[in-house]
């Protein structure tokens, strides 16, 4: 793969198929686990890792796999997966696993995993499968982490908080920008008016940038593009 | 269940919406002076407040839309949305928690939806659903009814407005001394206690049907009500659909078993029913069309408020029945599409 290529790819994951942002994939752990990020950033790692992981063996058994019986097969190579990722959750961050709860085993229903394994790892030698789980891993982590940030500053005043969770060592306040904040942002109602407040944005930069590019255009192409 | 149909000629009314929601808000006035005179001058704050944040938000939304913003000024619309939150805020409310309820009311339950006509939700009871879930603890803070014989402090117009702008009262008073629980709290947390009606009503603040200048409230909205069904302003199906919906399950527990459940009338006067019924639930945009639909729209509203009231955790449950009734409309209209004079009733389109 060129490396212009695996940029392009790159963008593609992380904005314009973005599978939380756009193709609106795995929302209930987005929405469950956003209250801070340090949940955003553990659950977007255990996801990312499953993902890759899953993209991968499902590319390595692409040859053997029944198409009639592929979604099946999928579940369990994705349930096996998520099995280990669990475990080691359990074994060295088992503040941050108590702390996501339920939302570590049920990676395994995220569509978002599923969905991969059935549109790119199925057809695709390994190698990329694997480059497509980080890509869009990534997307899905960023979100998390991007939402995460925003309802913890909303709702409790602060950046990173318990960040010790994944780090280790004494329990941190993070960096406190003041005490107390807006409950709503932390309770369920916020997740879904982050996540739509995150669409807006995305869609008002997309429309934006569009409307650069055609003025951009000269005026034959641009009246095509209309 | 069939309604008389209009005949021809089709003479139009001559109404626009700023008269009428002139008329509404003229309609709850006589329901604000009672407010103000049993729970003191803080409606007037809440009012203020609300009105200026909702008719700014309206402003900004408007212009960030680029849309004329003086048509949607100009309808009133804005200010009944205020009206109705500052009756449903205690008297004593930090004026930032009337300002979120009356800001997320407009602009987003109003203007992210398209603006007037297009709004799913009453805008008025979303925005106070946020600040109930966002605020709890200021939303809680009914002071007492202003009767000779509560034992009560009362607080004068420049504590009361010192609350409002800094959510703070003088050092000498506590909530404790101040604030009291509303009938609805007193007869949730007795019957919690185990016991009984008859107890729970030998409380001072209980009136002869629900709590005590609370049901003078709900008189006057009753003829504000009353005067906007002759005035043809709403129609009847609502308010109805939303009295039987209450009073029809109430009256059924009542008499089974009057021990452990208030009577219909304290439903119908003890809280927000009345309020809701002739105010709230009657908004043209986000209630059903067809009146056969507006019929199970209210009964809909008022079977959520008795079914939250009784096992709810909430102690009254108004806003939150009107939201999800409005989640229900369009389930509502489609199943009560009125038929088309020479068609048959399943909708195909043939005679």
């Amino acid at each position: 793969m060129t490396s212009s290529g695996f940029v392009d790819r790159f963008r593609t994951g992380l904005w314009h198929e973005n599978p939380g942002l756009v193709q609106l994939l795995g929302l209930c752990p987005l929405l469950a686990v956003t209250s801070s990020f340090v949940n955003g950033l553990g659950l977007g790692i255990a996801t990312l890792a499953v993902l890759m992981a899953s993209n991968g063996l499902v590319s390595a058994t692409r040859r053997w796999i029944q198409a009639e019986i592929r979604i099946p097969m999928y579940v369990l190579i994705i349930a096996s997966l998520v099995t280990c990722i669990e475990l080691i959750f359990k074994a060295w961050f088992p503040a941050l696993d108590r702390s996501l709860g339920i939302f570590i085993p049920l990676i395994v229903t995220n569509c978002a995993i599923v969905a991969r394994a059935e549109i790119f790892a199925s057809r695709n030698p390994i190698g990329s499968s694997i480059a497509d789980g980080f890509v869009m891993g990534s997307g899905f982590a960023l979100l998390l982490m991007t939402i995460g940030a925003f309802r913890e500053m909303l709702g409790q005043g602060s950046l990173f908080a318990r960040i010790d969770m994944l780090t280790g060592g004494e329990p941190m306040r993070g960096i406190v920008i003041t005490d107390g904040g807006w409950l709503l942002a932390i309770l369920p109602p916020g997740a879904f008016f982050s996540l739509a407040l995150a669409i807006a944005l995305k869609n008002i930069i997309d429309r934006r940038q569009q409307k650069k590019r055609q003025a951009a255009m000269p005026g034959r192409a641009r009246r095509a593009a209309r | 269940m069939e309604f008389a149909r209009r005949q021809s000629p089709y003479w139009s009314a001559r109404v626009a919406v700023p008269s009428l929601m002139l008329q509404v808000l003229a309609a709850l006035v006589p329901a604000a002076i009672a407010h103000v005179w049993f729970f003191g001058p803080g409606f007037i704050f809440n009012l203020l407040i609300a009105s200026i944040f909702a008719v700014g938000g309206e402003w900004l939304a408007m212009h960030v839309r680029k849309r004329p913003p003086e048509v949607a000024l100009s309808d009133y619309t804005a200010l009944v949305t205020a009206a109705l939150l500052a009756f449903a805020v205690p008297s004593l409310t930090p004026w930032w928690v009337t300002a979120t309820g009356a800001l997320f009311a407009i602009v987003v339950a109003k203007h992210l939806y398209g603006g007037l006509g297009f709004n799913i939700f009453n805008p008025a009871m979303a925005g106070y659903v946020v600040i109930l879930i966002a605020f709890p603890m200021h939303l809680n803070l009914w002071i007492a009814p202003r009767m000779g014989d509560i034992d009560y402090q009362y607080l004068t117009v420049l504590q009361t407005l010192t609350y409002t702008l800094t959510g703070s009262l003088p050092d000498t008073l506590g909530f404790d001394a101040v604030s009291r629980a509303t009938p609805l709290d007193v007869m949730k947390s007795g019957l919690n206690g185990m016991r009984t009606v008859s107890e729970i009503r030998t409380n001072p603040i209980m009136g002869d049907f629900g709590g005590r200048g609370w049901e003078w409230i709900g008189n006057f909205l009753a003829i504000g009500g009353f005067w906007l069904l002759i005035k043809k302003i709403i129609r009847w199906h609502i308010p109805v659909g939303v009295g039987v919906g209450l009073l029809l399950p109430a009256t059924i527990m009542y008499f089974v078993d009057p021990g452990s459940h208030p009577s219909p009338g304290f439903h119908l006067f003890g809280g927000a029913a009345i309020l809701c019924a002739f105010f709230v639930a009657t908004d043209p945009v986000s209630a059903a069309t067809s009146p056969k639909g507006r019929l199970i729209f209210g009964f809909g509203i008022g079977f959520l408020i008795f079914c939250i009231r009784t096992w709810g955790s909430y102690a009254d449950g108004v806003a939150f029945a009107v939201l999800l009734m409005n989640m229900a409309v369009p389930a509502i209209d489609l199943v009560t599409r009125p038929r088309i004079v020479g068609h048959s009733n399943d909708g195909d389109g043939t005679p």
